[in-house]
């Protein structure tokens, strides 16, 4: 009982995650119709950064903050330098582009810091667990990642829903066009768009430096993911990337942890062994596909494209 | 007497909190030019698109030639005999002109899953395809390339690649649009030619092609039919005038 | 044929050779290895370039048609009548399937999707314990065909390997002008032209789809015999995107691209790994500039050099 609460937490930590990355994909998606490859670097410098503020600081806060400073700068460069040249291109352009950024930068970041796995220690402040049921301990910082996304889910709602910034963007996401008629600077917004999308996801990137080896080419495996997500919940749908990640994380989660178990219900322990992890893999894709084939566009459609 | 080729009954259709058609009944006889004509905003494209079958509608039934096509999809509906142009020419700009129109054979003459052989040599194809060209006076052009033709000869090559399918019925989505003075007369002479050999149903603002062309016309205002019947009858009918007063009549 | 795609064959068969004066065995294993994956990219041409179907899952066919092989060897089953058919209809099968779901999407939703069953398979193999999982499957044996063992035999399997590039290739040049291939590539310029002409587009982009399918599961069969190794990375989706920049690189949508670019990617690659071991630094930008500058490929390139030449040679003398 008490492992299928701390495998649901862990469900809700891998969703909030993938939430914070899938939000700037499919917000950047969604107002400049650019697919950004690169997004998953964004992620894995946040967490070098992380890594490498916190070696010249000692300190966990300063290295949140400057971190996630380096890595909205450097997320901005990009933007400057080579993505901007292509909001217009088509998407087999832009997905050809950021294929090549993710070749230089999971390289570059190997040259820079070398291939091997480094760490970054969980600040000691939600280090360690806590008892939450008798029997159930789980660990503070988890909490933490968990608490921390879902604030940003929040943050970015009403961002979205009650500002004018958000009704901007809104309207850049339905009409660019028209709202760069209507004498909106819509270069400054695509760049506070994007930057906010790269910030979050640095910002996830930052958050789980403690939990998971920072390595080359961490970003790439869960970018696919972030894919699924925003597809599932339909592009430029904040709503729907909060849901799907949600339902992803603990369908991922859940489904590797159990699947051994609830297929040896129906066949004998040692091919369960086998077929449970191998379905496992391919539950959440499994998943994709069953919500494609009823709801070609997601479960949230971009309205009016 | 000759059951109607196409007939609309009860049709709905809501945009958002918007009805663009209301309860329309509607039906073309056989051998006919109808004509549709409204003021802009009636409702005339959305009513051909669900004719067609790019648009569902919310509730009513559309009947094609004896069936009920309600429920079939655009190759569906076009296997059977419906064709159409498009308001702003939809063709195959990097194919050759022929080639656009023996697509339009091939559709119709058999099976295209055949994954050997050249398509675009096969006179079987060719030779319908230049007659239809020929018909809208295109064969000089049989070799250009479809998107470098001139406005008025994209019209012209919609209006061959809808002959060639042998329709059982021809949709005209606002033809004359854009048109100017000597492509309409020459498209207006094309039409009075096709006329008789398929029924047509053709939405048009221009009431010089309207009244040169139609047999019957049907006023569409708002979603509803307001009236229907001979040109003469129409021109004069005191409802008709007063929904137009007011509207520029090209 | 046209004389270019003559060349390029002549030059692929006059290969072992020239290579007999040098260090023979790696270069024709080099060379073989790129007219495998050429033979994907044909079928992936055929999708990106003929019917602007972006599918960023196409190693999955590779992979799928070499593990086909690897686990009927691992099981000591070598014949290549049974592995060969096995690969191709694994393949196909998968494609079919994946297909009837990618192709009720468009545009950006088509290329996740395709991106996303790749990784699928990628997972897929890499949880197949018994088959090396993550550290993938040696071959111990090489396919044999009627007891005898062609892919023994460097040279042989080299030219094997040719005669299906030239097969394929020809096979792709007759669909493209076929009246299956018509309808694919009208769909590409209009599609609701087409669905008001009549045509199901969808039926036709599934059969072009599984087509592809089943070349990639050919050069799968023939990567497992070349390499006597399979692993999941061979339907990374880093390979899917590989793929897509070989056949950019050469030329879209016209098929002996795909073998120009294909060979260049790998020409190119190894030079620079042999350079310097951070070569990817390099050739991150470098694909980077090459979509913002040359979007037509290296064919393109060369259609504007020609052009530009005849236009100094035509003018008269000012």
């Amino acid at each position: 009982m008490s492992l299928l609460v701390v495998q649901i937490l862990n469900g809700l930590q891998l969703g909030v995650l993938l939430f914070l990355i899938a939000a700037g994909l499919t917000l950047v998606f969604g107002v400049m119709n650019f697919i950004n490859l690169a997004h998953g670097v964004q992620y894995m410098l946040g967490a070098y950064l992380a890594v490498m503020f916190y070696t010249l600081t000692g300190s966990s806060l300063l290295a949140l903050v400057f971190a996630l400073l380096a890595a909205l700068a450097f997320g901005l460069f990009l933007e400057f330098v080579v993505f901007r040249h292509l909001y217009e291109r088509d998407h087999l352009d832009q997905v050809i582009a950021t294929f090549g950024i993710i070749l230089f930068l999971n390289q570059a970041v190997k040259y820079v810091w070398g291939a091997a796995p480094l760490s970054l220690p969980i600040p000691e402040l939600f280090s360690g667990s806590i008892v939450l049921l008798p029997g159930l301990t789980y660990p503070i910082w988890r909490l933490v990642i968990i608490a921390s996304g879902l604030a940003v889910a929040l943050l970015l709602y009403i961002l979205v829903s009650r500002t004018r910034l958000g009704m901007l963007v809104r309207a850049g996401a339905n009409n660019a066009p028209m709202v760069s008629a209507l004498g909106v600077d819509i270069r400054r917004l695509f760049m506070i768009v994007f930057g906010f999308g790269t910030m979050l996801a640095g910002f996830a990137g930052i958050m789980i430096a403690p939990i998971l080896s920072v390595e080359p080419g961490m970003g790439d495996t869960i970018l696919i993911l972030a894919f699924v997500v925003i597809v599932i919940g339909g592009i430029g749908s904040i709503r729907g990337a909060f849901i799907a990640a949600l339902l992803i994380g603990l369908a991922d989660t859940l489904g590797r942890s159990f699947s051994v178990d609830i297929l040896r219900l129906v066949m004998a322990p040692s091919p369960a062994r086998t077929v449970g992890p191998a379905i496992a893999s391919m539950l959440i894709y499994l998943m994709m596909a069953l919500v494609l084939y009823f709801r070609p566009t997601g479960l949230f459609p971009p309205k009016g494209r | 007497m000759t059951a109607p080729v196409l007939r609309l009954e009860g049709l709905n259709k809501n945009f958002g909190g918007l009805a663009v058609t209301r309860n329309l009944n509607f039906e073309v006889a056989a051998g006919e030019l109808h004509a549709v004509i409204g003021p802009n905003g009636a409702g005339k494209t959305t009513l051909i698109n669900q004719i067609s079958g790019l648009v569902a509608p919310d509730s009513g039934r559309i009947l094609f030639a004896g069936r009920d096509v309600t429920a079939l999809s655009v190759p569906e509906r076009a296997a059977l005999g419906l064709a159409r142009s498009f308001q702003i020419t939809s063709i195959l700009p990097g194919f050759s002109v022929i080639e656009n129109v023996a697509l339009a054979v091939q559709a119709r003459v058999g099976s295209s899953f055949r994954f050997f052989g050249h398509a675009a040599a096969e006179a079987a194809l060719n030779a319908p395809a230049l007659a239809a060209l020929d018909e809208v006076g295109l064969s000089k052009r049989a070799d250009a390339l479809a998107g470098q033709l001139s406005h008025g000869e994209k019209r012209a090559l919609e209006l061959a690649i809808a002959l060639a399918m042998q329709p059982k019925l021809l949709l005209l989505d606002e033809p004359m649009a854009g048109a100017g003075r000597d492509e309409s007369r020459r498209l207006i002479a094309v039409l009075s030619r096709l006329k008789g050999r398929f029924p047509i149903l053709l939405v048009e603002h221009d009431m010089t092609a309207v009244f040169a062309l139609a047999d019957r016309i049907s006023v569409l205002l708002y979603g509803q039919i307001l009236t229907s019947g001979t040109p003469d009858a129409v021109r004069a009918d005191p409802q008709v005038v007063a929904a137009y007063l007011g509207e520029e009549m090209e | 044929m046209s004389r270019l795609p003559i060349a390029i064959f002549l030059g692929f068969a006059l290969l072992p050779m020239a290579a007999a004066f040098g260090a023979e065995t790696y270069l024709l294993d080099l060379f073989m290895r790129v007219m495998i994956f050429a033979i994907a990219a044909l079928g992936l041409d055929l999708l990106v370039g003929f019917g602007a179907l972006v599918s960023f899952g196409h190693a999955a066919f590779i992979g799928i048609g070499a593990y086909a092989v690897a686990i009927l060897a691992s099981h000591g089953i070598n014949e290549a009548w049974i592995s060969l058919p096995v690969a191709l209809v694994a393949a196909t099968a998968f494609a079919y399937l994946t297909g009837t779901i990618c192709l009720r999407t468009r545009g950006v939703y088509f290329i996740m999707i395709t991106l996303a069953f790749g990784q699928m398979a990628f997972f897929l193999a890499s949880s197949l314990a018994p088959y090396g999982g993550d550290d993938g499957l040696t071959m111990h044996a090489r396919s044999t065909l009627f007891g005898l063992s062609p892919f023994k035999h460097e040279r042989l399997f080299y030219y094997i390997v040719l005669a299906c590039l030239v097969g394929c290739y020809c096979l792709c040049r007759a669909l493209v002008v076929s009246r299956f291939g018509r309808v694919f590539r009208g769909a590409r310029e209009n599609a609701t032209r087409m669905a008001t002409l009549g045509f199901d587009i969808y039926r036709y982009q599934l059969a072009a789809y599984a087509i592809s399918g089943a070349l990639g599961g050919l050069a799968g069969f023939l990567l497992a015999n070349a390499t006597d190794f399979v692993s999941p990375a061979y339907m990374s989706w880093q390979r899917s995107g590989e793929l897509i920049i070989m056949i950019i690189l050469g030329g879209l949508g016209t098929l002996h691209g795909a073998i120009i670019g294909t060979l260049v990617y790998s020409l190119l690659g190894e030079w620079l790994s042999g350079l310097t071991e951070n070569w990817k630094m390099i050739f991150g930008p470098l694909l980077v500039l090459v979509v913002l500058l040359a979007r037509s490929g290296l064919l393109g390139l060369a259609a504007q050099v020609a052009a530009w030449w005849r236009k100094q040679h035509a003018e008269p003398q000012a």
